[in-house]
């Protein structure tokens, strides 16, 4: 929030790019200028388009429609050959993306270096190469171990030896795509140091998050992405907390779509349930929930906050360190996916092409994949295969299941049939309880009605269901009751104002 | 640019088509070295093809030759289908022939009835206790189970040497490291007259045909194959993976157990420490040759024990070595594999604009 250091020279613009991804529009004609020594923080919720238009930048997607011009050494603007990013990053566009590209067995000075050295070369002048990463850490502050194998550093660290490889890079603009998602609140204090340092030396930064405390308090400008549209650019010091949480998420509330109904008694409880995962995405602390028959309960939160956590408990993948587990009023003592389904636990798993269908076998198989033991399914072990495929036949029909036919393997459906098949699977048992994780990522919009249907009719019929999604509009759209997960904690949200969930999705006290 | 991109299908014509023309190839790619040792190598491969189906002795011998085959391609199938890497079946099949000497030579003298069937179960039980650990390492401690199988067989083989020159060995054999004979009753009987394919190859084709049934029909082959190409998906939907494991584990481990009966009780007598000439390796080519199908196990190992025999009888007519059984065996592995390959994947000629989404 300080005036830069230099004339408003602009060293990139970014001129009405779109891009879409069969029937889905990533990004649509979407414009940005950055100048030169400045902090342009890129906003927006998960799928509105931030790491896309990122993408296309570094020549990683190429764009539909659009240009792109950037300044070179002289500060005089060319236009950038898309789809490149070799030529990116010759251009002095460097990009530090959210999952580090860092060999870990090798020594942080060999991976700064790594990719900027001919490939034949008879010997290597590390000395020279050690000498200008020393020059470039002095001017940064980005201190990293140099001679220690990546593998034993810290993340901070090696964020900072992916920052130092594109500064190596002689990169004039830096793109950081979420970079405080796996910091540490002091690792990403010394982050904005240090980013601080290096825009006082000329360097231009683009950094994507959805924190808005962060994006207030270091950059220069804030720029709102929603559904791939840029809704909003503004100057930092005339941003308020409540008007960009407006931006992000919309001003409009969807109307609920089903009918108001009466709760019914509870089929899920979870008390005191925690967890302590591999990360953040899967850890718990201290759940409470109860979720009622006839009910949904939509469970909000920016990706990685425990959702998977919470996700894996419910289907019985995991089982908590602490807490109690209750399902239909019976207590769950040993929860593993086959107590869970006994108990009367429909599950659509969030991945559905790892977790929800076995791609080879066949899709009749698969309908029956969660009830082996059932006395339709086999006979003294033995598979009774007409019965599997009469079954498939009738669930196909029922949940228009369209494909190449039930003996053919499920991997050859589309992925709205997936889900489809995952559904008539789930539904086919009536299920007490639902767990439903998101369920329409990466659908249509025909296969996502499809399944909000669904879902409202098996309420209807007195199931009760846990929507976990990070589309605000769907929960808003479906839920009859609203939390929002964050670090790993559920909070009830006090009404269904999408600012206020927005700012609770943030982390902001509200 | 070129590009390759998984196929959605894959043709019936590549399953069967691709080791076939693979066998061709390679029989092919053989005739360069026959050529440069100065034979003819349509004349050789016409001794070849005389030492295999020349007389019913020369096929006897590929089926008795075949028959060990069958049970460690057998082993080498089940465990892959399940994605578990058994590369042990060789350490296995020597648990197998030591628990068939250790009881069938004299330790029990029951009749036949009692001591064959004895001598088949402990042995396949001795096979099955070898993968017993590798698989609990795996499931407990995730060690790489094609590292602990591997290296078990070394292990087995020094402690079978030791064995023979211990307490198995024959007081009779002058010092000679072998181990006493089983007895007459023991052994496996012959199928013909003064031929020496015995009645373990029987036992090959029927555990072949129920494994190939199991496979498709059983909960227990259903559960195999969800967790062999999707464990994740099997765990979700409630399948026990690691018992799973378990289960495959002891089969594979006892089907090559069988492997070293079958020799020691139905062909050798006795056991030595060259019983198998890698049978146990062999076993892992002959899977990987029938696409790790059951019943294409049995094509498998009878065309591998083909051109063994066939090699050896060119050998011996046409003065050539007969490691070139050897080259048609590996170049055909290779050619399989590389077909399989094309199998799954198409190579596609793509521009830019298409590569970057």
């Amino acid at each position: 929030m300080r005036r830069p250091a230099f004339p408003m020279t602009t060293v990139l613009k970014l001129n009405g790019l779109s891009k879409r991804f069969g029937p889905v529009i990533a990004n649509d004609d979407v414009s940005l200028t950055l100048n030169k020594g400045e902090v342009l923080a890129l906003l927006g919720e998960n799928g509105a388009g931030k790491t896309t238009l990122m993408n296309m930048l570094f020549g990683h997607y190429l764009p539909d429609s659009g240009s792109i011009e950037v300044a070179d050494e002289a500060g005089v603007l060319q236009p950038l050959p898309l789809g490149h990013p070799q030529v990116a990053l010759a251009a002095g566009v460097g990009m530090v993306h959210q999952h580090f590209t860092l060999a870990e067995n090798i020594s942080a000075l060999d991976n700064i270096t790594l990719g900027s050295e001919p490939l034949f070369a008879l010997r290597r002048n590390r000395r020279a190469a050690r000498r200008r990463i020393e020059a470039i850490i002095a001017q940064s502050g980005l201190t990293a171990p140099l001679d220690t194998p990546v593998g034993r550093l810290s993340v901070g660290e090696r964020q900072r030896v992916e920052i130092l490889k594109a500064l190596y890079r002689d990169a004039r603009i830096l793109v950081l795509d979420e970079p405080t998602a796996v910091l540490t609140p002091q690792e990403a204090d010394t982050l904005f140091e240090n980013i601080r340092m290096m825009t006082a030396e000329g360097l231009s930064v683009i950094f994507i998050s959805h924190k808005l405390r962060e994006v207030l308090a270091f950059s220069d400008r804030i720029a709102v992405l929603r559904h791939g549209r840029k809704v909003g650019e503004m100057a930092t010091s005339e941003a308020d907390e409540a008007s960009i949480a407006r931006m992000m998420v919309g001003a409009e509330t969807p109307e609920l779509v089903g009918a108001a109904m009466v709760p019914g008694v509870p089929v899920l409880t979870l008390s005191g349930i925690s967890v302590t995962g591999r990360s953040k995405r899967d850890t718990l602390s201290g759940v409470d929930l109860t979720v009622h028959a006839h009910e949904i309960l939509g469970i909000a939160g920016v990706s990685g906050n425990g959702q998977s956590g919470l996700a894996n408990v419910i289907s019985g993948l995991m089982q908590p360190e602490q807490g109690l587990i209750k399902v239909n009023g019976s207590e769950i003592d040993t929860p593993s996916p086959v107590a869970m389904v006994r108990a009367g636990v429909g599950r659509i798993p969030e991945d559905r092409h790892r977790e929800g269908i076995v791609g080879a076998m066949s899709v009749a198989e698969n309908m029956v994949i969660e009830r082996l033991d059932d006395p339709d399914v086999q006979s003294r072990g033995l598979l009774r295969r007409e019965a599997i495929d009469d079954n498939a036949d009738r669930l196909a029909k029922a949940y228009d299941v369209r494909g190449p036919g039930v003996e053919a393997p499920a991997r050859l459906l589309s992925g709205g049939n997936i889900q489809k098949l995952i559904l008539a699977r789930v539904f086919d048992r009536s299920p007490r309880l639902i767990l439903a994780n998101q369920p329409t990522r990466g659908l249509d919009m025909g296969a996502a009605a499809e399944v909000g249907r669904r879902l409202l009719e098996a309420r209807e019929r007195g199931a009760g269901v846990v929507l976990i999604s990070e589309d605000l509009d769907e929960i808003l759209g479906l839920a009859d009751r609203i939390m929002v997960i964050r670090d790993g904690e559920l909070h009830e949200a006090p009404s269904r104002d999408r600012e206020q969930i927005g700012l609770m999705m943030a982390g902001e006290p509200v | 640019m070129i590009r390759i991109e998984p196929r959605q299908t894959q043709s019936q014509a590549f399953t069967i088509g691709v080791p076939i023309l693979s066998a061709l190839i390679a029989l092919g790619f053989a005739a360069i070295p026959l050529l440069a040792a100065g034979a003819n190598p349509i004349q050789a491969y016409g001794e070849m093809f005389r030492g295999v189906f020349g007389s019913v002795f020369a096929f006897s011998e590929v089926l008795t030759r075949a028959t060990p085959l069958i049970f460690t391609g057998l082993a080498a199938a089940l465990a892959f289908r399940a994605k578990l890497w058994n590369i042990g079946a060789e350490g296995q099949l020597y648990l197998g022939a030591m628990a068939a000497v250790a009881i069938g030579s004299g330790v029990l003298d029951l009749p036949g009835i009692l001591l064959l069937p004895l001598i088949v179960i402990l042995g396949a039980a001795a096979g099955a206790a070898g993968m017993v650990a590798p698989t609990y390492l795996k499931t407990r401690f995730g060690a790489d189970e094609v590292v602990t199988t591997l290296l078990l067989n070394f292990i087995i083989l020094i402690f079978v040497q030791m064995m023979l020159e211990g307490p198995l060995q024959d007081p009779m054999s002058l010092g000679w490291p072998q181990s006493a004979p089983v007895l007459d009753q023991g052994m496996l009987p012959t199928l013909i007259d003064r031929m020496r394919v015995h009645s373990g190859l029987i036992l090959a084709l029927i555990l072949a045909l129920l494994a190939q049934f199991m496979l498709a029909r059983s909960v227990w082959g259903f559960r195999l194959r969800a967790v062999g190409e999707n464990a994740a998906a099997a765990r979700h939907a409630g399948i026990n993976v690691n018992r799973s494991l378990f289960g495959v584990a002891i089969l594979s481990g006892g089907l090559a157990g069988l492997a070293g009966v079958s020799e020691v009780a139905g062909l050798k007598g006795y056991l030595t420490a060259d019983l198998s000439p890698g049978f146990g390796y062999t076993g892992i080519v002959v899977a990987m040759l029938a696409g790790l199908s059951p019943m294409g196990v049995v094509i498998a190992a009878l065309f591998i024990a083909s051109v063994f025999v066939g090699a050896d009888s060119m050998s011996r007519a046409m003065g050539v070595s007969s490691f070139l059984a050897d080259l048609v065996v590996s170049v055909s592995l290779l050619c399989v594999l590389v077909g399989g390959f094309f199998a799954r994947y198409r190579v596609v000629r793509a521009s830019t604009t298409g590569a970057t989404s």
